[in-house]
């Protein structure tokens, strides 16, 4: 933990003092989020980081909430649901808070992997850093998908038999999957039974995982919007208090279109036939997972052969995890690459693209699009990522951090860092 | 934007809108009328009068099939809903009899209590299949949340916004559906035991017409004259209202408490916006926007 062996922490009573010599704990928190050397030219873009710290704690503790007035029992789990909407004191708060609030983490996690990708904040040195947020990113994936199948409706159970079903295609282990995961020969009562406690398991494992990508995020320091390092001390401000007030302004802003859908759009992203209990006898018209499943969906259904269909979902996530080493540019930040930076906004507008077709019928012109869409999203990785690199002239990098703000040849005019000399040079380079 | 950029953005435009125009001739159908709702939007409120005279029909056309499992008598005396007093409502349940266990363990009726949930008018849902063709009519309590229709691209999104927003899509499926039975169009074959209806996905519905102009006799002015017309619009209207608060019964303790969260995190966003100025104008502010770099002209 090289970042945090340059604390300046000093404890000034003797109580402190005692502690501080015992275990480090403040001195820990205080050169991760207090003398911690910020890039100063960060963007908004930057502050979905602590946005999402927000979401994990909001999820935990309205679901911890919630979890005091839920029966996980196939027979009466939409019914205790609605105990929890009617009967509960502000349950309908806790309920809507908690469902919306995770499509508001999706939001922020989106938010955040798309400005890694366009600033490149995945290469050299925080490939670590990178793949613990992919990891992330799983857990989430499994969370929200577990939680979804909790109020136990219609596409609930539904959801649950599809996903469960799809893993079933997996060679030899699928089936054996597929039964533990079901408890039984089909989605029922001991379904819900541990998709309720693993719903309850993973957002712990979520929490410890992002304090392995907080360490390692503290290892390497954060990548910029000019993707180049901290050279000197006027290249970085303090985290506190310059990132941690832009961060909580940045919170509060997000924290109103989340009341906005709580309080006037409550069930926008949710889906009607939801508020059906759950019935193996009855199959809904269209299945559709939530919103921000929908692009896997949709590529998931672009392929003929279910096998294949698996093989190719689970593979659009992988493949994330492949970027440091697919992307051949030495030049991080798209800022300062003319040709891949389109090719970005095209890869953003292919995920739409298959977000909006993951929620239309299999069928017709639909599927073609899929095809062509699915076609180009691992193009982008497997093809535009490697070649690009390769092939493209990127523009001057900046000088320094400093240039990126104040112009090339610039002095700011007065104040400075306000970091202690020399405690702003990279953290990796001090390893 | 580069041409390349625009050229790669067209096409997959074209991609998504080839898509959108194979799936539209298809046609599904008439989409229902949205309606004027008094509880729809940020100020939105209940209309005690809709809501009891939806109670009324409900209580004597639609509960003879439907259920509402989900409703306790004592709802109908709580904030936010029809607004009966507390005295109303236990005499209400009083003629109702619910089934219990005596110290015999013998099921016995007694009335029913504030405390009880509306008593289902079939005693399983076998029993409610049985007598309704086949299929058991659907329960009532969320049912206006659980009905929608979709309104298509790109309307999908102005429905999610401030002051043009629409979360009412259920209850204008249930006002329509109710005013949605009509003589079949040429060449369409009904068969026996289903019904065509405008409105429902199929146009075939089990349920024959439930409400006629009159059925209901709503209480009379203090002129002796009907407050409302006595027909189905009326009566459709009212009932889907009295649906929309069984299904979101703290309706209104949202809207009101969502409004001063709102204007409360907008007041502290603005605040902390300018903190945020203060701390950073020492080290000479900082950038915005995505490619900062872009636009610097020195």
């Amino acid at each position: 933990m090289s970042a945090h062996a340059t604390s300046t922490y000093i404890p000034k009573s003797r109580l402190a003092k005692w502690f501080e010599s015992r275990l480090p704990l403040v001195g820990l928190v205080h050169s991760s989020f207090v003398a911690f050397p910020v890039p100063r030219n960060l963007n908004y873009f930057w502050t979905f980081g602590a946005i999402l710290i927000a979401f994990l704690g909001i999820q935990i503790v309205t679901g911890v909430w919630l979890a005091m007035h839920y029966d996980p029992n196939a027979s009466n789990a939409f019914e205790s649901v609605e105990h929890i909407m009617r009967d509960v004191n502000y349950g309908w708060l806790l309920r809507y808070a908690h469902a919306n609030g995770a499509s508001m983490f999706f939001v922020a996690v989106y938010m955040h992997m798309f400005r890694a990708l366009y600033y490149g904040s995945y290469k050299a040195p925080r490939e670590v850093l990178y793949l613990l947020g992919v990891i992330i990113y799983l857990l989430m994936m499994a969370t929200a998908f577990l939680g979804y199948t909790l109020p136990w409706g219609q596409m609930s159970f539904w959801g649950a038999t599809v996903i469960t079903n799809i893993l079933a295609a997996i060679p030899i282990v699928g089936d054996t999957i597929q039964s533990l995961l079901w408890g039984g020969y089909s989605v029922g009562n001991p379904t819900i039974n541990r998709f309720f406690s693993l719903h309850f398991l993973l957002p712990w494992m979520i929490a410890g995982v992002v304090v392995l990508h907080v360490w390692a995020l503290h290892v390497t320091g954060q990548n910029n919007p000019a993707g180049i390092p901290i050279k000197s001390s006027k290249d970085a401000v303090p985290f506190t208090p310059y990132a941690t007030i832009k961060d909580v302004f940045a919170t509060v802003v997000f924290m109103i279109l989340f009341a906005w859908l709580i309080f006037y759009q409550p069930n926008y992203l949710n889906h009607a036939d939801n508020y059906v209990a759950a019935n193996p006898a009855v199959t809904p018209a269209h299945i559709v997972p939530e919103w921000y499943f929908l692009p896997f969906y949709a590529i998931l259904r672009a392929v003929p052969d279910k096998l294949g269909g698996v093989v190719l979902m689970f593979g659009a996530v992988l493949i994330l995890a492949f970027a440091p080493w697919l992307d051949t540019s030495r030049v991080r930040s798209a800022n300062y690459r003319p040709i891949y930076r389109q090719f970005f906004w095209v890869f953003v507008l292919t995920c739409i693209g298959l977000g909006y077709l993951g929620a239309m019928p299999p069928e017709g012109g639909y599927v073609l699009a899929s095809r062509l869409l699915t076609a180009y999203y691992f193009a982008h990785f497997i093809i535009v990522m490697p070649l690009v690199g390769l092939f493209e002239t990127p523009n001057r990098l900046p000088a320094s951090i400093l240039e990126t703000v104040t112009g090339p040849g610039k002095q700011v005019s007065a104040g400075g860092s306000g970091l202690p000399s020399g405690a702003a040079a990279e953290p990796a380079k001090r390893a | 934007m580069r041409i390349g950029q625009l050229g790669l953005i067209l096409g997959l435009g074209a991609v998504l809108g080839f898509s959108t125009v194979a799936h539209a001739e298809d046609g599904h159908g008439t989409n229902p009328h949205r309606e004027p709702w008094s509880f729809a939007g940020v100020f939105g409120k209940f209309d005690e009068a809709q809501l009891q005279r939806g109670f009324q029909v409900y209580k004597e056309v639609c509960a003879n099939c439907h259920s509402m499992k989900l409703v306790h008598f004592r709802n109908l005396a709580e904030e936010g809903g029809p607004g009966f007093s507390a005295a109303q409502v236990k005499a209400l349940a009083e003629t109702y009899q619910v089934k219990e266990l005596n110290d015999s363990g013998e099921s016995v009726d007694r009335p029913a209590r504030p405390a009880d949930a509306f008593p289902p008018p079939f005693p399983n849902d076998k029993a409610a299949a049985a007598a309704n063709g086949g299929k058991a009519p659907p329960d009532f309590s969320v049912l206006a949340k659980a009905r929608t229709y979709s309104r298509g691209f790109p309307w999908f999104l102005t429905d999610a916004l401030p002051f043009v927003g629409y979360t009412e899509h259920g209850v204008d499926y249930i006002h329509a559906l109710l005013n949605g039975y009509e003589d079949p169009p040429q060449g369409k074959e009904v068969p026996d035991g289903v019904h065509y209806n405008t409105y429902y996905p199929g146009n075939l519905i089990a349920m024959p017409k439930p409400i006629s102009d009159g059925q209901v006799t709503y209480a009379k002015g203090e002129n002796g004259e009907p407050v409302v017309p006595e027909t189905v619009e009326q009566y459709s209207r009212d009932v889907a209202a009295f649906m929309a608060w069984a299904a979101e019964p703290h309706l209104m303790a949202r809207k009101a408490l969502g409004l001063r969260v709102i204007l409360f995190l907008i007041l502290l966003s603005a605040l902390l916006y300018y903190v945020k100025k203060q701390v950073w104008k020492p080290v000479g502010g900082e950038v915005h926007g995505l490619q900062p770099e872009l636009h610097k002209t020195g």
